[in-house]
């Protein structure tokens, strides 16, 4: 067992070390961390700050393909929180009141409520294929955030906003720590009960969990709106870093980045058996990255030419017709899929 | 052939191959005639009523040319919808399409930069835009990779390509480009038609004859019913299925062609969300996500409907454009739900 979770985490290791190891050659003061202001300063910082958005996201996409679902409209829930949240406080006549901060901050959550229990209910009650009933939102929903903010790009000035994703606690990065107490949060609730196991059963075999007492559907309801949930308070990162709302571009390509980050920490897009510690490798491997692209001096667009080549590569490997071809018997993947084929 | 498919299929319930739960696919071809042509019915009745409530409100929408309009505008949309039926006639889907768009685009405008004839561009794009289709074809086959990531590395890849060529947009100013731009074909006084136009529904011709007369055809149609049936019907499953896509990367490069015919530019960021627009087209004109039954004549309506909400939000006047995206959602959601209350009655009935 223990050389399973070994492996399974071996490459997603591996490739954040060389990633490392690659900018500490490239800019050799890359791993420095200094304290400033009773804060921590450095490249690693950075790293984790910019990722947190793309680590939340991520996180709620692997619960929702653990259940053999995906979805697609977290970016679009990303502009929507963001924009109702800028929206809110930049309409009130105190913007820096935490009052307003707070309301505004649970409005853009409850939106994701209910966001994610549309989608919920078109997967779970309705039947409809999670790309498709996830890809309704994701067309819709920049509309939707367009229509809240009115085509128009919002800023905020309100300190107590800012907090969210530019400020510091403990030496920490707020949106560090928010990221890390979700994560933490997550993993003992699905590690520490029954509830990992149960998610990982509805993918594995939805039809046999239900027979087995299972309660499927109230499982991927349940993960949807977790999902949605984990994008709202992304959205309100973003939107809070830069201090205003973007319909348009807000988490543009961020359900690729997760999906990407979901994939690389070794989770089966079959569903079934997950790794929340993989996906947090994951998370830090696309943020590595795009970091690594920037300090080695290449041009910031061939980012998507290196995503696509890691993509490639990493479903090669988890293939498991090349694992067949190189007539390595191994058990990675859902015992579903061997029994069909 | 259709009456024996479900036989195989029904009593047993073999488990079905991962990815994407696909219940009750066979069923809606033992529906009668009008379970089967109900979705296309509801799309015409849609355009029909549009179109009336759009000649009722505003003057001058009611003529020839905005009907003859929504063709050349959407020349580009209607061959990504056609080689999109294909793909999700099989049950698979190409998310792949709006990249190469672009990336055909900045493949043309760079080249003919470069001096190179414009014949042998159109070849040699057309040419890439098809290997690219082939090379997922044959990841999603030989790796057993599903459709929707193989397609999404594409999607990665061709955007990042485009980045490659240039970041900026390169205008096209080649004599052959800028005359098929600027040509009218005069079909009356005052109303004409682009050869961009007239290639599309070429195409939606061409395709629909093959999905209907021809083995290639009948065998999408086969894997789509149910895949396993296909194979042991001994129909040649592997080579259709890595086929399906090369059709859909030769159709987003034609497409591409016509776009830079449009836009007389290649330019990386163009065709974002293009992708969603074909697939949205493909689902309102009847075409099953799950497979197995739909039309090309019918994702030519479904483009027609999204290009008509474009026309009456832009006759409207004091719409945004926002609304378009917020409509087509909506306008999908309904067509899903239609879909599946068809395919829940007719596998409840034939039982």
């Amino acid at each position: 067992m223990t050389g399973l979770v070994h492996r399974r985490l071996f490459w997603p290791t591996a490739l954040l070390v060389a990633l490392l190891a690659l900018n500490i050659i490239a800019e050799p003061g890359f791993a420095s961390v200094r304290l400033q202001d009773g804060h921590l300063f450095g490249s690693i910082i950075d790293v984790l700050r910019n990722g947190s958005p793309t680590l939340l996201v991520a996180l709620g996409m692997t619960l929702v393909i653990a259940t053999r679902g995906i979805d697609l409209s977290v970016g679009a829930v990303v502009a929507i929180s963001g924009s109702i949240a800028c929206t809110i406080i930049a309409g009130s006549p105190d913007p820096g009141s935490i009052g307003v901060v707070a309301v505004a901050i649970l409005t853009a959550v409850a939106v994701a409520l209910v966001l994610g229990g549309v989608n919920g209910t078109l997967v779970s009650i309705v039947g409809v294929q999670p790309i498709v009933a996830t890809l309704i939102l994701m067309t819709a929903g920049r509309g939707i955030a367009m229509l809240i903010t009115e085509g128009q790009i919002i800023s905020v000035s309100s300190p107590a906003y800012q907090v969210i994703g530019g400020g510091f606690f403990l030496l920490l990065p707020v949106s560090v720590l928010i990221a890390a107490v979700i994560f933490a949060g997550t993993a003992l609730l699905t590690r520490k009960t029954a509830l990992g196991m149960l998610i990982e059963s509805v993918g594995i075999n939805p039809e046999a969990s239900r027979l087995a007492g299972v309660r499927s559907r109230s499982i991927m309801m349940t993960v949807y709106v977790f999902s949605a949930v984990c994008a709202a308070v992304a959205g309100l990162m973003i939107s809070s870093n830069v201090t205003a709302a973007d319909a348009n571009n807000a988490g543009l390509f961020i359900e690729l980045d997760a999906i990407l980050a979901v994939v690389i920490g070794g989770t089966s897009l079959a569903g079934g058996r997950f790794s929340l510690i993989g996906t947090l490798l994951g998370a830090l491997v696309i943020q590595m990255l795009t970091t690594t692209v920037y300090s080695v001096g290449i041009a910031p667009e061939l980012t998507l030419i290196f995503k696509a080549l890691v993509v490639v590569a990493v479903c090669l490997l988890q293939s498991p017709a090349l694992s067949r071809r190189l007539a390595r018997p191994r058990r990675l993947t859902p015992l579903t899929k061997e029994v069909v084929s | 052939m259709t009456a024996t498919v479900p036989h195989l299929d029904s009593p047993a319930r073999p488990p079905q191959r991962g990815g994407a739960g696909r219940p009750g696919r066979t069923s809606i071809l033992t529906s009668p005639f009008l379970g089967k042509y109900a979705s296309v019915l509801i799309t015409v009745a849609l355009l029909v009523a549009m179109f009336s409530v759009g000649a009722g409100r505003y003057d001058n929408f009611a003529s020839p040319q905005v009907v003859l309009n929504l063709f050349v505008d959407n020349a580009f949309l209607i061959v990504l919808a056609v080689g999109m039926t294909f793909v999700i006639l099989t049950g698979g889907i190409d998310l792949s399409v709006g990249s190469v768009v672009a990336l055909s685009t900045m493949i043309a405008a760079s080249l003919l930069q470069t001096g190179w004839p414009a014949p042998v561009v159109i070849v040699l794009v057309i040419a890439a835009a098809t290997v690219l289709g082939l090379l997922v074809g044959l990841m999603i086959h030989y790796f057993d990779v599903q459709p929707f990531i193989a397609t999404l590395a594409a999607m990665f890849l061709a955007r990042g390509l485009c980045y490659l060529i240039s970041l900026k947009s390169i205008a096209i100013t080649d004599p052959l480009f800028t005359e098929l731009a600027q040509a009218r074909i005069q079909l009356a006084p005052r109303i004409s038609i682009t050869p961009a136009a007239l290639i599309a529904v070429a195409i939606v011709v061409l395709a629909a004859l093959v999905l209907k007369y021809t083995r290639f055809g009948r065998t999408v149609y086969a894997i789509g019913g149910n895949e396993q049936s296909a194979r042991l019907m001994g129909l040649p499953v592997v080579r259709t299925k890595v086929l399906v896509y090369t059709v859909s990367g030769l159709c987003s490069g034609i497409a591409g062609i016509l776009f830079s015919f449009y836009t007389l530019s290649g330019y990386s960021l163009t065709g974002i969300g293009l992708e969603l627009d074909a697939i949205a087209a493909v689902v309102i004109g009847g075409t099953l996500l799950t497979g197995g039954t739909g039309f090309v004549l019918g994702s030519l309506l479904g483009v027609l409907v999204l290009g008509l909400i474009q026309t009456v939000i832009s006759f409207e006047g004091t719409l945004s454009s926002w609304w378009t995206k917020i409509v087509i959602g909506g306008l999908l959601l309904i067509f899903i739900l239609i879909q599946r209350l068809l395919t829940r009655r007719s596998r409840t009935s034939s039982r």
